[in-house]
């Protein structure tokens, strides 16, 4: 495989499963240009007047939809943990005898770990999307047919509008729909929310399945995924496992370290003046993400702050702060509890969005650079800022991008991350993977200690009289390697497991096949 | 003779610790086998050091695995002494990782002993962030929280801990077990810079002077001073508690612990107290007797921090000084209700410009208004303002303004 230096430094595969790909060329710098992609054009009346496009099962829907050797088949991960269609489908076109299949998931859960076995037998050539968990493993091992290409909520739309991963066929599961395809998250046993992951597949794809388990007579409203966009119906008895897909990261972190760190940023958001009337703010799922959320709840009302927006995945602590009138409007993406899902239902002031409104490159704007302050999560960072959401320090690939390379935007872009996790060093002197360029990484809180980018003088300065613990990222740095030791460079394979896309579509960076299976993690089908 | 031996900790939910197992054999040299999590990083050093450890106890012919969940070296070494150790092996040799800068800093007699935060002695995980939520104390625990069968491996490791961890300025402490178990603990912690030693179920003056003469013996003519604080957990030890809190110099606080003591005279805590109060006011007593701190009881209930408020400001209004905590998020509610009110910190910057004044002027009676200050009242309201700074409800130049 040829690889080329891009302007990051970082040695990056020219071809991708067969397709060229472009270096990444530095932010803002590339802009495909061209028309966008186009699904095929399609008629009303090649489609049942009265309206009904259920077909028996998922079987039936893939053999109308044209599965066949080497398609593309999509998914969407709004049902996260609790997924249970992408599996039907692998297993259905293994039965029928199909290979080289490639899954373009919005993200793999660790349910989806059965896959395994259809990755090891050829019936899906490769995954493109964010792998967690086992998928990330088997793929960080080598073992994975085609390369693993990971891309941003945005990227992913870019990529489909760029028609540089045409969707064949687009299954998508959703908690409630009528018989025309009008679908929506918010209503059914298995509800959990917005569709917006789906959107993109439902309009670019060239067929497009609804699975539902909760079939409502016409018309489904709200409508997040048309039905005018849908091919076939499929009704199920559970389509998802509701304790699953809306639980897991909603908890509040127990840990003191992190709430130390989420108060911490809930002080600098203030101290610094960002938080005033008016402002905005995005916070996502992790523990500490939850606890900065309460805690700057606590402040917002002690100083009589109220917010136009917030930015989500919602939670119920995002919930209380609408219902208290600490914000006028939730914007969701993603919706990670139940009491989310109810507000979003419920509250017409928490508003249903996608990757396209928020995080898309081909959009004439995105909500991400409008955002005053976004607080994310990384693995590592290094002396740059540069920062690293995918890998892990021994170079293993854990985790997806999802919108954290698309809300970099953000007038200020804090990660609120311990700094080090378990001996293992988070700040570093270079990542081991670059996903985030550090031009766009403004803050670093750690239990440590707060390290601001040296370009944001304005930041600096507005904190200089706080008693903030202010440190520059190399202090930082002593401290961690004082206490965990230096560590020795991870010695990993030649061969290129994976492509990191930044949000234009280039490649930012590629992830080494690891050499050793990780000590504790058995992988089904591994010896 | 003992060959197989092991110590430490292993499991998918432990962290910050390892697992050491060694067997001896009659030949065949040393076999090292290291599984660690955070083998691609530091798997080599883990190496060198169970290498040199095995070198510095004699053990030249053994099979020895390690099972690391990200422990620091100072962990490692702790667990493979404690695992030659009992084996028999080793004698008084001590591997001892290097006394670290950040662990020389000294304490003083009459600092704020507000808020001490308890952590299990045997458990690496808690050490290594405790100072960074800024407790007065950090109470490394040899006693309640290690299993008997860990006392050995505890010590170790507190010993070790107390050569490497930073814990930022906080006043280091360890509680020993109960005299005279605990009289063999001091072995592993005098030498390193401890600060405080809290001595559980004091009951006697005696048992301040038994502690006193170990700790002369362990540092021989070396001119350190270790303070001491007693903590009363018994009926006998109540009514002593003015001959503890009075037995020696270097006694600072005197505390109390209420379960133990509550079971001693035959009742249950409440939640209003009632069945201590004479006990707490006892401790206050006996302590402002003795001219040193008086320091409440530890508050369990990590998720009740509204009670912990009433709490410490109940302590406070009996004349204590300090709370016990085991949740660091506990530390920030205890300072804060400590903290002097504006009506408090008000009267006290006019007494100590009073003071200040009457100082300038060479006067010798200080008096506020037509009412005079006794040097007590000045003392009290220098404290006042100490407090108030440190807890940010006064600007650190104040005077100027």
């Amino acid at each position: 495989m040829r690889l080329v230096k891009n302007t990051a430094g970082r040695y990056v595969p020219v071809e991708i499963n067969g397709l060229k790909s472009e270096p990444f060329q530095g932010v803002g710098a590339y802009k495909p240009k061209g028309r966008k992609a186009a699904p095929k054009i399609s008629s009303c009346i090649d489609f049942p007047e009265d309206g009904n496009k259920i077909v028996p099962d998922l079987k039936t829907a893939l053999i109308k939809a044209g599965i066949r050797d080497g398609v593309t088949i999509s998914t969407h991960h709004h049902f996260r943990n609790g997924d249970y269609v992408a599996n039907q489908i692998f297993d259905i076109a293994a039965e029928l005898g199909i290979k080289n299949l490639r899954w373009f998931p919005s993200a793999a859960f660790e349910c989806h770990s059965p896959n395994i076995k259809h990755l090891d037998s050829g019936v899906i050539h490769h995954i493109e999307g964010s792998l967690n968990g086992s998928l990330g493993e088997y793929c960080s091992q080598g073992r994975m047919r085609g390369l693993g290409v990971l891309r941003s909520h945005g990227g992913r739309y870019q990529a489909i509008q760029d028609g540089e991963v045409h969707i064949d066929i687009a299954v998508i599961a959703a908690p409630t729909a009528d018989p025309f395809g009008n679908a929506n998250g918010v209503n059914g046993p298995s509800a959990c929310g917005g569709l917006g992951f789906a959107l993109a597949d439902s309009q670019y794809a060239d067929k497009v399945i609804v699975v539902t388990d909760n079939l409502v007579p016409f018309p489904c409203v709200p409508w997040q995924i048309q039905g005018n966009y849908v091919d076939y119906v499929v009704v199920m008895d559970k389509i998802g496992d509701p304790s699953k897909i809306v639980s897991g990261t909603t908890e509040i972190t127990r840990s003191p370290d992190r709430l130390y760190i989420a108060e911490l940023v809930a002080r600098f958001i203030k101290e610094s003046g960002i938080m005033k009337n008016g402002f905005s703010f995005q916070a996502g799922a992790g523990g500490t993400a939850l606890a900065f959320a309460v805690e700057l709840a606590k402040l917002m009302k002690k100083e009589n702050v109220k917010a136009r927006f917030i930015r989500g995945g919602s939670t119920k602590f995002l919930v209380d702060m609408l219902k208290e009138g600490l914000t006028d409007y939730i914007l969701d993406g993603q919706t990670f509890d139940l009491e989310g899902v109810k507000s979003m239902r419920e509250n017409p002031n928490h508003v249903h969005t996608s990757p396209f409104t928020s995080y898309n490159f081909h959009g004439k704007g995105n909500f991400a650079s409008i955002v005053d302050v976004v607080v994310l999560g990384a693995t590592e960072v290094d002396l740059n800022f540069n920062a690293n959401v995918v890998t892990h320090s021994d170079g293993r690939m854990l985790h997806g991008i999802g919108g954290w390379q698309n809300c970099l935007f953000s007038k200020c872009t804090i990660l609120a991350i311990p700094s080090f996790r378990d001996r293992i060093p988070v700040i570093v002197d270079e990542v081991t993977t670059l996903v985030g360029p550090g031009e766009l990484i403004d803050v670093v809180v750690t239990e440590r200690g707060i390290a601001i980018n040296p370009i944001r003088e304005d930041l600096k300065d507005a904190v200089k009289n706080s008693n903030l613990p202010i440190k520059s990222i190399e202090e930082l740095h002593h401290e961690v390697i004082k206490i965990c030791g230096k560590p020795q460079k991870p010695i990993l394979g030649d061969k290129v497991v994976a492509a990191i896309k930044w949000v234009d579509g280039t490649i930012i960076d590629s992830v080494k096949q690891v050499l050793k299976a990780q000590w504790g993690i058995k992988l089904p089908g591994a010896e | 003779m003992i060959n197989i031996a092991e110590a430490g900790r292993k499991g998918i939910d432990v962290r910050s610790d390892c697992y050491v197992y060694i067997e001896l054999k009659k030949s065949g040299g040393l076999k090292i086998d290291i599984e660690s999590r955070v083998d691609v990083l530091y798997g080599k050093s883990i190496r060198r050091i169970v290498k040199s450890g095995c070198e510095f106890f004699g053990i030249k012919n053994a099979f020895v695995k390690v099972e690391d969940s990200g422990a620091l070296p100072f962990v490692i070494m702790a667990r493979l002494e404690a695992a030659v150790k009992r084996l028999g092996k080793g004698g008084r040799k001590e591997f001892l990782p290097e006394m670290l800068d950040c662990a020389k800093y000294p304490t003083k007699r009459e600092r704020f002993r507000r808020s001490r935060l308890y952590l299990p002695g045997n458990e690496p995980k808690y050490m290594l962030n405790a100072g960074i939520h800024k407790p007065d104390g950090i109470i490394l625990d040899l006693e309640d929280s290690v299993n008997p069968s860990e006392k050995d491996a505890a010590r170790i490791l507190v010993r070790n801990a107390l050569r490497q961890v930073d814990f930022y300025g906080c006043e280091r402490m360890v509680r020993i077990n109960q005299i005279p178990n605990g009289l063999d603990d001091l072995n592993y912690i005098i030498p390193h810079n401890v600060h405080v030693v809290l001595i559980p179920k004091c009951e006697r003056g005696e048992q301040i002077k038994l502690v006193n003469n170990q700790i002369a013996k362990i540092l021989k003519r070396k001119k350190s001073v270790v303070y001491l604080m007693p903590i009363i957990e018994s009926a006998l030890g109540i009514i002593n508690a003015y001959e503890i809190a009075s037995a020696a110099e270097n006694v600072v606080a005197l505390t109390i612990g209420l379960e133990d003591y509550t079971a001693d005279i035959g009742t249950q805590r409440t939640l209003d107290g009632k069945e201590s109060f004479f006990a707490r006011s006892m401790i206050v007593n006996a302590a402002k007797a003795a001219g040193i701190q008086a320091i409440d009881t530890v508050f369990s209930d990590v998720s009740d921090m509204d009670g912990l408020r009433y709490s410490v400001l109940e302590a406070k209004s009996l004349g204590f000084e300090g709370k016990g905590c085991i949740h660091p998020r506990q530390i920030p509610v205890i300072h804060e209700a400590f903290a002097p009110d504006e009506t408090e910190i008000e009267k006290a910057i006019r007494i100590v410009k009073a003071y200040k004044e009457a100082e300038s002027k060479g006067l010798s009676v200080v008096a506020v208004g037509n009412k005079m200050i006794d040097p007590p009242v000045v003392k009290r309201a220098i404290r006042t303002i100490e407090l108030a700074i440190s807890t940010g409800k006064l600007e650190k130049k104040w005077m100027e303004q």
